[in-house]
């Protein structure tokens, strides 16, 4: 009796907090089809999480890349196949690396950024005050992020896979002697539709991911500064762990009904 | 003839973790053109209580009337819509910090659906009232680059842009020097003479409720003028661990015998 009431009081914070997550979620997705529309945030959101995150993007793809292209030409090496390299680089970048360390980067990047945003107006009573100044947070805050991460990260996530192929040749090329035209047909060969199809629908869902629990733990934010950096901590661990799980189930799904 | 309630509280409860009360009970109306002076000691729950008046904060028991209408159990996106009709200055002035002093005060009127104002309007309507709180000259600066006084007359600023019948000040002068504070205490009876309005001033100094209740605005001369208390129409309430314990005029007030009433009243003799 005692154990299962402990059990249901350490239960109760997080059940409690899911279901606030659900909520958020829930309000969120509906604002999208509701006036008023805020687009001057939703480009500004845009220019800051897309735009923005370029660099960090362009600097994990290629290295990513090159490192694959390392590891793999010399596995392949072995069976004499290092001219496949092209196509074990392209079919990882796409189906996995490239959509779950670009989620990972602009984790880190804009959960964080985000969660430390919001926290600051709610622990400043800014976010009281746009309630009672006529706007709904959600609509203002919360939405805007939302689309421009969906629409972003995707984006994102092309260029990260584009430069890790590149990244990969230039390795393929001082190291193994690769034929540029081999390489890059094979990388194109190599891909059939449904790896597209994940590469993109998985960043698609990350992203909601990132804005949603950036802002969750953001609005959540109590306590003054102290508060603030707790639950920029929080956000960007906690976005990149559901990442990471959310990729496993994903792929396995993916592997299940694609037949590859 | 009874004047209209713009806030009725009756037997409101708020509870923010389950038993323990920050208010308690508490019942009160305003009406129309009264001025109501709200003290306590910090803690006491005046904050939440401005915050429920708005719908920012729910109450778990009894119910709240804003402007005619009952906010108790209104779902949020019913809530604009009345407070649109209401100005709050909350405590730490709330600007929003990645906006200018412009922009903070223009908000309410991009922002409020009920307010249609033109836009080539907005730009008078933002300067005529930080020309009402004396602080056009900061027009294009931040709310960071402002001192506390200055940022507390532009929340002032951005609290009364949209003319609404209803004030809630909350600390106008908390931590602010004598002569700031004198300045924004004279803001809020100018704002209150000029323009008719009902207002809510949470304070922790018995001499801004002293100011309230014994002047009135002179727009000839931009002066404060003595006035009878009756003309000025203002009740003072006293909250102690979120229960009202004193409610009435100021010649009431200094008459109580309750201790910790006592402690907030300044008597004339010992003040001297
Ligand atoms: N969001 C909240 N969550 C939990 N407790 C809260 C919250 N807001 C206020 N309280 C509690 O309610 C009580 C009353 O707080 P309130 O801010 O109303 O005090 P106050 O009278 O305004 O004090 P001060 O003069 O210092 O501003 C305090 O004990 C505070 O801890
Ligand atoms: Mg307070």
């Amino acid at each position: 009796m005692l154990a299962s009431g402990f059990v249901l009081d350490f239960l109760k914070g997080p059940t409690l907090a899911l279901q606030d997550f659900c909520l958020l979620t829930g309000r969120a997705m509906r604002n999208v089809t509701r006036q008023p529309h805020y687009s001057d945030d939703i480009k500004l959101q845009m220019d800051s999480i897309g735009v923005g995150s370029i660099p960090i993007v362009l600097l994990t793809g290629f290295f990513s890349g090159a490192v694959m292209a390392l590891q793999m030409g010399r596995a392949l090496q072995q069976y004499g196949q290092t001219g496949r390299t092209g196509t074990v680089v392209s079919i990882i970048l796409v189906r996995e690396l490239g959509p779950v360390l670009t989620s990972l980067m602009v984790a880190g990047r804009n959960a964080s950024g985000i969660a430390s945003e919001l926290g600051s107006m709610k622990v400043t009573e800014q976010i009281d005050a746009m309630r009672a100044l006529g706007t709904d947070p959600i609509q203002k805050l919360v939405t805007p992020r939302m689309i421009a991460t969906g629409v972003m990260l995707p984006c994102l996530t092309v260029i990260d896979d584009f430069v890790g192929m590149v990244g990969g040749w230039i390795i393929g090329k001082l190291l193994y002697d690769l034929d540029a035209l081999q390489y890059w047909s094979q990388t194109w060969h190599a891909l059939v539709w449904s790896d597209v199809a994940q590469g993109l629908l998985k960043p698609f869902v990350y992203s909601f991911v990132i804005s949603l629990i950036g802002c969750f733990y953001g609005l959540r934010a109590s306590g003054g500064t102290q508060g603030v950096g707790r639950a920029t901590t929080q956000a960007m661990v906690a976005a990149s762990v559901t990442i990471l799980i959310l990729n496993l189930f994903m792929g396995l799904i993916f592997v299940k009904y694609s037949g590859t | 003839m009874a004047a209209t309630n713009l806030l009725e509280f009756d037997k409101v409860s708020v509870e923010f973790e389950a038993g323990v009360r920050v208010l308690n009970e508490v019942s009160f109306a305003v009406p129309e053109g009264q001025t109501r002076i709200i003290m306590g000691a910090a803690g006491s729950g005046k904050t939440v209580l401005l915050k429920t008046a708005m719908g920012l904060n729910r109450a778990c028991g009894g119910s709240v009337r804003l402007l005619g209408e009952d906010i108790t159990h209104k779902p949020e996106n019913q809530l604009f819509e009345i407070r649109a009709r209401v100005g709050m200055l909350f405590q730490d002035s709330a600007l929003f910090d990645s906006m200018t002093v412009a922009q903070n005060v223009a908000y309410p009127l991009l922002n409020q659906k009920s307010i249609q104002i033109p836009r080539d309007k907005m730009e008078d309507k933002v300067r005529e009232s930080l020309r009402f709180v004396e602080l056009e000259q900061a027009i294009t600066k931040y709310p960071s680059e402002l001192s506390g006084g200055m940022r507390r007359r532009a929340a002032i600023a951005r609290a009364v842009v949209t003319g609404p019948p209803l004030l809630l000040y909350d600390s106008p002068t908390a931590g602010l020097d004598p002569i700031t504070a004198h300045t924004i205490m004279a803001l809020i009876i100018k704002e209150r003479d000029m323009d008719n309005t009902t207002a809510l001033v949470v304070t922790h100094r018995y001499q801004d409720g002293n100011l309230v209740a014994n002047f009135r605005y002179n727009p000839d001369n931009g002066t404060l003028d003595p006035a009878s208390e009756k003309a000025t129409n203002t009740v003072f309430m006293v909250l102690r661990e979120g229960r009202l314990v004193f409610e009435g005029t100021q010649t009431e007030l200094e008459a109580c015998s309750d201790e910790y009433v006592g402690k907030f009243v300044k008597k004339p003799e010992m003040a001297a």
